[in-house]
């Protein structure tokens, strides 16, 4: 293995196996990860409070189920970036592909930029925060946590949503089945302020607009066959 | 004119199209306005194992001795890159089924029985509980759409995973579970609010064909050290071409599960017109790891509509290593008893008919979230009636295979089978029993 200092890896001349299992295997500490060149599934499944950078692109899967790291990338990410996380931080600042923070249980995520379609699919707990705009079909079937987008969101927002929250500023091109804006009460503008200072963005929580279930889907009913 | 009111009439007749079955559907489906939803699987005659015979030993072949010469039944899967492949005593392991679909108490039981018999038993849609994870030596993680109660912990813990793309129930469908079962212990597990009537995606949130899922699939190797093996399961559709992606993907073990195979609770539509036969499904899938030089070297598993020991010879002998039983270990642990019948008649139905699995009102503890249901469920006498279906099953695949000269059952050959029907023959690739005839290959 190729440690450049006793915190830093070289993903061009070590591999990624050995770069992930000293990740895992570290319990605290700050490393950083260089030339990772699109590399798939870097930093996943770490279990511990440690601090990671990536100084470049990721490719799919980058801190996917992750618990308790901080994981920054700072550049691009692709698709399925912490997918499935339970805890923890991962921050990109650039893009991400499609499937964001899907399925997450819990922690943060932060996309500086935009992500594409089904960003936060099946979404368990997480948060997500986007600086931009997510793509199609984001938030389908999200069952908990919450949904922050500071840009626009592409056709079929929260389709078959459950019990998730979207709060999105900008336009909405077309909401998904069973998925309806939402009174905007206090208690939703003080936990959007939260999640809005936590990822780091100043922006007013009274300038967005609030999605979640209509809750018409939840049993079977021949009068809302239009909508399966 | 003539009077012909005394003149014999004639005998009232059922449409063979619009019989009792489909009249009462479609009563049902007028009154309701609602699809049929059920458990089990294909109910419909297909051409199947029972269609195949063994030939046995004669002058050119030499049989075993039944007590005296051994015939191994072990078997190891995920050979080809896990580094801790799953060694099982037999090859008879149990499908994946969830707890949420089952009560915890069968879980246990199916658990306690696959371990007595050296084998392993899997979860399903709605992740793992304690429960089943202690009672269990092999445990096989699946890794579903859903991803319901899915965690990085419970998957390391794991000893395979099987990433379901299909169910042979339900190929391209999504599995149901209905508000009756989704009590607070599962809703919890699958963050769900209680009492909904459930329905998982069809397909994975995060990766959309076998480019991605050998991605996806590095990812789990990543995150579990590439201990584990890794299977992926698909539902009887395309078998040739769905074992051959499974391969390039880079499964250690490929699943291939039959129309026969069960499900929880699905749409009757689905059930009984998607999919293939479990029969013709193994010949593909073994006609596809040949084709790629990897017989043998990624393990293939059979299910859907496994009852016996001749069924798991037949399969092994058409190339498989293992099979998985669902319906069947249900049954062994109590599913759809006679002893019963007063209490399926009062669900309208009758015992070996009982399908009503996603209602939870089984009288027999075992598809059902009703705590004093499923109290009925001793978890360890029904674990041993499963250990002692399953030692069944072995003795008398044993007795196939000796019968047949084979010293280990995974020399069995479809050498050693004719067909007993035209389509078996078609389907299975062996000869019309008194011929050499197999339709499509040979004269």
């Amino acid at each position: 293995m190729v440690q450049l200092a006793n915190s830093e890896f070289d993903l061009a001349a070590t591999p990624l196996r050995d770069v992930n299992a000293a990740l895992q295997a570290a319990e605290s500490g700050a490393f950083t990860v260089v030339n990772p060149g699109g590399a798939h599934a870097l930093a996943c499944g770490l279990m511990h409070p440690v601090e990671v950078t990536v100084k470049g692109h990721c490719g799919y899967y980058a801190a996917g189920m992750n618990k308790e790291a901080a994981v920054t990338i700072e550049g691009n990410a692709g698709t399925g970036v912490a997918e499935n996380m339970m805890s923890g931080t991962v921050r990109v600042t650039g893009d991400a592909s499609q499937s964001a923070g899907a399925t997450g249980h819990g922690g943060l995520l932060v996309i500086e930029g935009n992500t594409s379609a089904r960003c936060g699919i099946s979404m368990k707990g997480i948060d997500i925060v986007v600086g931009g705009n997510v793509g199609h079909m984001s938030a389908f079937m999200a069952q908990a946590g919450r949904l922050v987008v500071l840009g626009d969101a592409g056709a079929d927002l929260g389709d078959s949503i459950y019990e998730a929250r979207l709060y999105v500023r900008g336009s909405v091109a077309s909401l998904g089945a069973d998925c309806v804006e939402k009174e905007m009460r206090p208690e939703h503008l003080t936990e959007l302020g939260e999640l809005l200072e936590r990822a780091g963005f100043d922006a007013d929580p009274a300038s967005f607009k609030r999605y979640g279930s209509a809750r018409k889907l939840y049993h079977f009913n021949i009068d809302h066959m239009g909508s399966y | 004119m003539a009077d012909y009111s005394d003149a014999p009439k004639t005998t009232p007749r059922k449409s063979a199209s619009f019989d009792d079955y489909t009249i009462s559907e479609i009563r049902r489906a007028a009154a309701t306005g609602i699809y049929d939803i059920r458990g089990g699987g294909a109910k419909r005659r297909v051409p199947c194992f029972d269609d195949l015979v063994f030939l046995g030993a004669s002058m050119s072949r030499y049989p075993l001795e039944g007590y005296r010469e051994r015939c191994g039944t072990d078997v190891v899967l995920g050979t080809r890159f896990a580094k801790k492949p799953i060694e099982l005593d037999i090859p008879i392991t149990i499908a994946g089924m969830s707890f949420g679909s089952l009560s915890a108490q069968a879980k246990e039981a199916l658990g306690r029985g696959a371990s007595a018999m050296g084998t392993s038993t899997t979860t399903g849609d709605g992740g793992m509980t304690p429960e089943e994870r202690g009672h269990s030596t092999k445990l096989v993680y699946q890794y579903l759409p859903s991803r319901y109660g899915m965690n990085p912990d419970d998957l390391r813990k794991a000893d395979a995973i099987e990433v379901v793309v299909g169910q042979g129930a339900k190929p391209g469908g999504g599995g149901m579970l209905l508000g009756q079962k989704i009590g607070p212990r599962v809703a919890k597990m699958r963050t769900l609010p209680e009492g909904i009537d459930q329905r998982s995606a069809c397909r994975h949130p995060d990766w959309t064909g076998p480019d991605d899922l050998e991605i996806k699939i590095g990812e789990l190797r990543e995150i579990t050290s590439h201990e584990k093996p890794i299977y992926i399961k698909v539902g009887a559709a395309r078998p040739y071409y769905d074992t051959a992606l499974s391969v390039k993907a880079g499964a250690d073990v490929v699943v291939v599960d039959g129309m026969q195979g069960g499900t929880a609770a699905t749409q009757e539509v689905f059930i009984e017109h998607v999919g293939i036969p479990t029969l013709c499904a193994v010949r593909e899938a073994v006609r596809a790891l040949k084709d790629m030089d990897m017989h043998r070297k990624v393990q293939l598993v059979v299910s859907g509509g496994i009852r016996s020991g001749a069924d798991v010879a037949k399969a092994l002998a058409m190339g498989a290593d293992a099979v998985a039983i669902g319906s069947a270990a249900l049954i062994a642990l109590g599913d759809n008893d006679p002893a019963l019948e007063d209490e399926y008649r009062k669900l309208g139905t009758t015992a070996g008919a009982y399908d009503d699995w996603h209602e939870g009102r089984d009288p027999a503890g075992i598809t059902t979230q009703d705590p004093e249901l499923a109290k009925r469920l001793d978890p360890v006498a029904a674990g041993r009636r499963l250990s002692n279906y399953l030692a069944v099953m072995t003795m008398e695949l044993q007795t196939l295979a000796r019968a047949n000269g084979k010293s280990h059952v995974r020399n069995l050959e479809p050498e050693d089978m004719a067909a007993l029907t035209v389509e078996a023959a078609a389907m299975a690739g062996v000869p019309l029993a008194g011929t050499s005839w197999i339709p499509g290959m040979t004269g």
